[in-house]
């Protein structure tokens, strides 16, 4: 399932609608993204106020749909969510969840990894820091296209 | 066309989106650039690093060289930064 939204979530009840009604599902893991509170701007650190998530609606919706397709094609999946959102967020607050539950851990954890790994070069979102110096978009991080890149199947030697 | 513009392309720009009729000498997202800078300094400055710019025609991500029609959605924005 996506939701791309404005709204918090409430992880445990999206945890347990996930597994709900479902007694084949032995393995449930899930990843959490959050604002941090401090940013790097050219080597020095600036306090994060706010960030705001600017997104493509429509695109991102059909990304994210052919992200989840493809882990549900890669691993056995019971179930999996997205939950993506956009807007002005504090530190601390929430910005993204995944959740992927099995029977067993491996593929739950590995298809876990790959929604999150991917989404992050995939998906069409932008973060603009306010920070006490200033205004900023973040770069995109080529440690990011490096830890998507691991789940190209060519290079795949997991499977 | 439909022309989106997200993140610094849209500051650089000052819009969100925009409607054009294609000239007939755009064919590809490359030769829609090319003519694109000519309409003024936001957009000069809003392509200036070509290289690094991301292009999704109807929501796919394409190459440059990728041909456009009037009918296209086409969004131009930086490499993305969501998670």
């Amino acid at each position: 399932m996506i939701k791309v939204q404005e709204e918090d979530f409430d992880i445990g009840a999206e945890l347990a609608a996930l597994s709900a009604g479902d007694t084949s599902i032995g393995a449930v893991a899930s990843f959490t993204g959050l604002v941090r509170d401090m940013a790097p701007i050219e080597g020095e650190s600036h306090n994060i106020r706010t960030m705001t998530l600017e997104h493509y609606p429509g695109m991102t919706e059909k990304k994210l749909a052919e992200i989840e397709a493809e882990a549900n094609e890669r691993w056995p999946l019971a179930a999996s969510l997205i939950i993506h959102r956009y807007g002005t967020l504090a530190p601390g607050d929430r910005i993204v969840f995944v959740a992927c539950a099995s029977a067993h851990r491996q593929a739950a954890f590995d298809a876990c990894q790959f929604l999150i790994d991917w989404l992050k070069t995939e998906a069409p979102f932008w973060k603009l820091e306010e920070t006490d110096g200033g205004g900023v978009w973040v770069d995109a991080r080529e440690s990011d296209d490096q830890a998507a890149a691991r789940w190209n199947k060519a290079n795949d030697t997991s499977t | 066309m439909k022309i989106l513009y997200f993140a610094w392309m849209r500051q650089r720009t000052g819009l969100s989106h925009e409607e054009i009729d294609l000239p007939e000498t755009v064919t590809t997202v490359d030769t829609l650039v090319d003519w694109l800078e000519t309409r003024g300094d936001g957009y000069r400055d809003a392509f200036a690093k070509r290289e690094v710019i991301r292009a999704a025609v109807n929501q796919e991500y394409v190459q440059f060289d990728h041909p456009v029609a009037n009918e296209d959605e086409i969004a131009f924005f930086p490499p993305v930064t969501g998670g």
